[in-house]
């Protein structure tokens, strides 16, 4: 996968409960549980930030090698696309995610 | 469309009255029939009509999922035996069916479940019942002991539905009324009966908790961790609009409930002591 920049959808429900990021895609109703490293990638997906750069803070932040954050970051973000949750672009998203109805 | 429509019949389930209208005094007499206490007699109060355009039966597609959309402003909802359209601005809409009370039953569910989305309430899979005054609700899918549980109540309990519970935050429906306590929420009766066949009681009371069913060697009660319940919750929504900005209202009403309300397992086994627990 080439460097990509998610952002976050506009319509996107999302809450932090419990400790657990949990995000309802508004096309299908699928429900998502993010962990911890996902709840870092939904956090920083702005549009603005490359999925590059993303990574790096995985492997600052949690004990992982480049790798193992790269595979993981590119089939979240592919998964999460695929439900409509993350839009990917190939340049970065200015104004970024400004519909994002998140509450916290 | 021209119907000349001499049966009007208010069928008021979760305070929220709508006026149905057919031609057909058989019809009206099978309206009367399955929704039993649910039906007023027609006042000025009402919010929404429905207009029955009946057809002769056909070849049903029983197995087509039912479609819920949103066209030029307009409810277009459709299942293999009706199809009906609603106009949330007028309260109006329509619905073509044959003589059958499951596809009004159906049609029902569907527009009660896009008028509590806006409401902060839901629909939910889950028995539920009145004692000592307050509400408890039993969620689980097909098979987790709704109608069981619902079967085990003892005279002192009121069951408001063994298969679909109305939800919402409660309001007060007259100036006179107390102001809501406890949860903040309310369950209401049903007429949407699963196995029991049998309608709900045309109640209302304030929610207390709702437990999710387990059946298992020993009635007892567990704790739940808040996002375990907002998970359990979602999983036995009914909802079936695709629509975006509803179902992010929904997921967002549903987090709100699970802040307020209590929300335990309850494991039980199939006999009457499990309702001593329920208080």
């Amino acid at each position: 996968m080439n460097d990509v920049y998610p952002a976050r959808s506009k319509q996107v429900a999302a809450r932090m409960l419990g400790g657990e990021m949990m995000i309802m895609s508004p096309t299908d109703a699928s429900l998502f549980n993010l962990n911890d490293v996902g709840s870092a990638i939904w956090n920083a997906a702005d549009g603005r930030t490359s999925l590059d750069e993303i990574v790096v803070r995985l492997c600052d932040e949690f004990e992982v090698t480049p790798e193992a954050a790269r595979h993981d970051a590119e089939t979240f973000v592919e998964e999460l696309a695929a439900h409509g949750i993350l839009n990917l672009s190939e340049q970065p998203i200015v104004p970024a995610a400004s519909g994002l109805q998140e509450i916290k | 469309m021209t119907l000349t429509a001499t049966h009007e019949l208010a069928i008021d389930i979760g305070g929220m009255p709508i006026l149905v209208r057919t031609d057909s005094s058989e019809f009206a007499a099978l309206l009367e029939d399955r929704y039993g206490s649910f039906i007023h007699a027609p006042s000025s109060d009402r919010i929404f009509s429905l207009d029955i355009d009946l057809i002769p039966p056909r070849t049903i597609l029983e197995d087509e999922d039912v479609s819920v959309r949103m066209e030029s402003g307009r409810w277009i909802i459709t299942r293999g035996d009706f199809r009906s359209e609603f106009d949330p601005r007028s309260g109006h809409g329509w619905v073509r069916q044959s003589a059958n009370p499951y596809s009004i039953d159906g049609v029902l569910r569907i527009l009660h479940s896009l008028f509590l989305a806006r409401e902060g309430g839901f629909l939910v899979h889950a028995a539920s019942a009145v004692r000592n005054g307050r509400a408890f609700l039993f969620a689980g899918v097909s098979g987790a002991g709704k109608t069981t549980l619902s079967r085990l109540a003892p005279p002192d309990a009121e069951v408001l539905t063994d298969e679909i519970s109305y939800v919402r935050p409660a309001t007060q429906l007259q100036p006179t009324e107390p102001r809501p306590s406890g949860s903040g929420y309310e369950a209401f009766g049903t007429p949407f009966a699963g196995e029991l066949a049998r309608i709900g009681a045309n109640l209302r009371a304030p929610l207390a908790a709702l437990y999710l069913l387990v059946q298992g060697p020993e009635n007892r009660i567990e704790p739940v961790d808040p996002a375990e319940a907002a998970r359990a919750v979602l999983r036995n929504i009914l909802f079936f609009a695709h629509d975006e900005e509803l179902v992010g209202l929904v997921f967002q009403s549903v987090f709100d409930f699970v802040a307020r309300v209590p929300v335990q397992r309850l494991v039980f086994t199939p006999d009457a002591r499990v309702w001593e627990l329920i208080v």
